[in-house]
């Protein structure tokens, strides 16, 4: 098998080369997607039967709420492979997950709050999928705090991936385990399934600005990672050529 | 091969509670905290009886997890200061079993007080009494459970000066798991349910918790303590 690929993948100057074509056009892409889903959700798409407007942020809150756990996901993942295969790259790009992902995460619990306003007449309500939330955004604390800790960079790497993988573990648990603690207490408030199956035209402009967030997550990592090549290979050569060269364009544009 | 194993556990669970017998005042720390942060519940909120049985369990279970959690952050400190954690780690046995000695000294230490002493506790808030044998099973097998997690995330943190909080922050989500069922089994106890169902549950994290953890905190403390 050719596993050439693989190995190319791990350079952070082919990375950093590559993304530099191709950040434009993903950019450009995820603009589109998320201009043409918001339009679309927000003025075009029928009200609800039950909530009327107010259900229209669940075009930001169902995808924040996927690409949350997936990023969860995608950063334990490179810290597995930067563990088994000590991938320089795969490091740095569970390090640019960790904030996104903790960022995303607290986008879905603040549009449930907002939403959960007008529809249980209250901010917060302890449902099972919330506190599972909650404790989502507890862990990506945790590993962003571990990342931070440490001064030795290959420690806090290592470290780091380890927490990320014990999450990982541990997702499963937590989320089976305040499903059952909720159903235990279940207080007699409105569940949050009001719709059991959404009309085709509420769910369209959703499954756009799913696609939308996919991409403008992709963006975003890719942007993180980049700065987070430039920070870790300062001293190599090419990131020196690179500095020259924006420091040479900007004195040619002063004279 | 497998004696050795064994004697390298037993090994280092003598010396751990040995250091701690010797030791006796820090040792009772955590069993300590428990009993007087307990006095910060009536205080903060209200004397009256009704009220505090009805939160006893929780409270009860939370102040057993901050108990462990505090006092798990000394499980690797100690030995890496001094080197002998480095003489552990440089020793060609296998790092497993010295780790599970240790953890278990851990749990005799704090776990197991906690344990029976928390029946005191449940007296002072009025806890109804079918909770008292509910509470005394899920606090021994989710301490445990409680232990092998938090030495996780003190492997994780004890090559840093200051891990203390940084160590709440790693393991308090991995903790929540263990919190709900065992004041479940109390609650259950209390209602008259059938308590061995949670209880069930939490002797299954904890079984798995002994089967995985030590793998973890093994290879952690290779990872880490390199800084």
């Amino acid at each position: 098998m050719n596993w050439v690929w693989f190995y190319r993948l791990a350079s952070p100057l082919w990375f950093y080369q590559t993304t530099t074509r191709w950040l434009p056009w993903l950019g450009l892409l995820a603009f589109i997607l998320l201009a043409t889903g918001l339009v679309w959700g927000l003025g075009f798409a029928p009200q609800d039967a039950k909530q009327g407007n107010s259900f229209r942020i669940i075009y930001m809150h169902v995808p924040a709420s996927f690409l949350a756990l997936a990023g969860y996901f995608l950063m334990a993942t490179a810290g597995a492979i930067g563990l088994i295969w000590k991938m320089k790259l795969s490091y740095m790009v569970m390090k640019a997950a960790a904030p996104i992902g903790a960022a995303l995460t607290f986008l879905a619990l603040f549009t449930g709050a907002v939403w959960g306003k007008p529809t249980w007449g209250s901010y917060w309500v302890w449902d099972a999928r919330i506190t599972s939330m909650l404790i989502l955004l507890f862990l990506y604390f945790g590993v962003l705090a571990l990342q931070y800790a440490f001064h030795n960079e290959e420690a806090s790497n290592k470290a780091s991936a380890i927490l990320a993988l014990i999450g990982t573990v541990n997702i499963p648990i937590i989320y089976k385990s305040v499903d059952w603690w909720y159903t235990l207490h279940q207080p007699s408030t409105i569940k949050l399934t009001s719709a059991p199956s959404m009309h085709p035209d509420m769910f369209q402009p959703l499954l756009v600005m799913i696609l939308g967030f996919y991409c403008f997550y992709i963006v975003a990592l890719c942007l993180f990672t980049r700065v987070e090549i430039l920070r870790r290979e300062r001293k190599t050569g090419w990131v020196g050529d690179l500095v020259g060269e924006l420091n040479g364009s900007t004195e040619g544009k002063r004279q | 091969m497998r004696k050795q194993a064994s004697n390298s556990f037993y090994a280092y669970l003598r010396r751990d509670l040995l250091l701690s017998y010797r030791r006796l005042g820090e040792a009772a720390s955590p069993l300590i905290f428990f009993v007087m942060a307990s006095t910060l519940v009536p205080l903060g909120m209200t004397p009256d009886l009704a009220s505090l049985a009805k939160i006893a369990p929780g409270i009860i279970w939370v102040l057993a997890l901050l108990a462990t959690m505090l006092s798990v952050g000394g499980l690797f400190a100690g030995d890496y200061q001094d080197g002998s954690l480095e003489q552990l780690l440089i020793s060609p046995q296998i790092l497993v079993m010295p780790v599970l000695g240790k953890v278990t000294a851990h749990w005799l230490i704090t776990g197991l007080p906690l344990t029976l002493v928390s029946p005191l506790l449940g007296l002072m808030l009025s806890m109804p009494e079918a909770g008292y044998l509910p509470m005394m099973a899920s606090l021994a097998l989710g301490t445990a459970c409680l232990s092998l997690l938090g030495a996780v995330g003190a492997a994780l943190t004890v090559s840093l000066h200051k891990g203390g909080m940084l160590l709440a922050l790693i393991v308090m989500p991995l903790y929540m798991p263990v919190i709900i069922f065992g004041g479940a089994t109390v609650q259950y106890g209390i209602d008259g349910l059938i308590w061995t169902a949670p209880l069930a549950i939490l002797g299954a994290m904890l079984a798995a918790a002994i089967a995985l953890c030590p793998l973890a905190i093994a290879s952690v403390l290779r990872l880490t303590s390199i800084n």
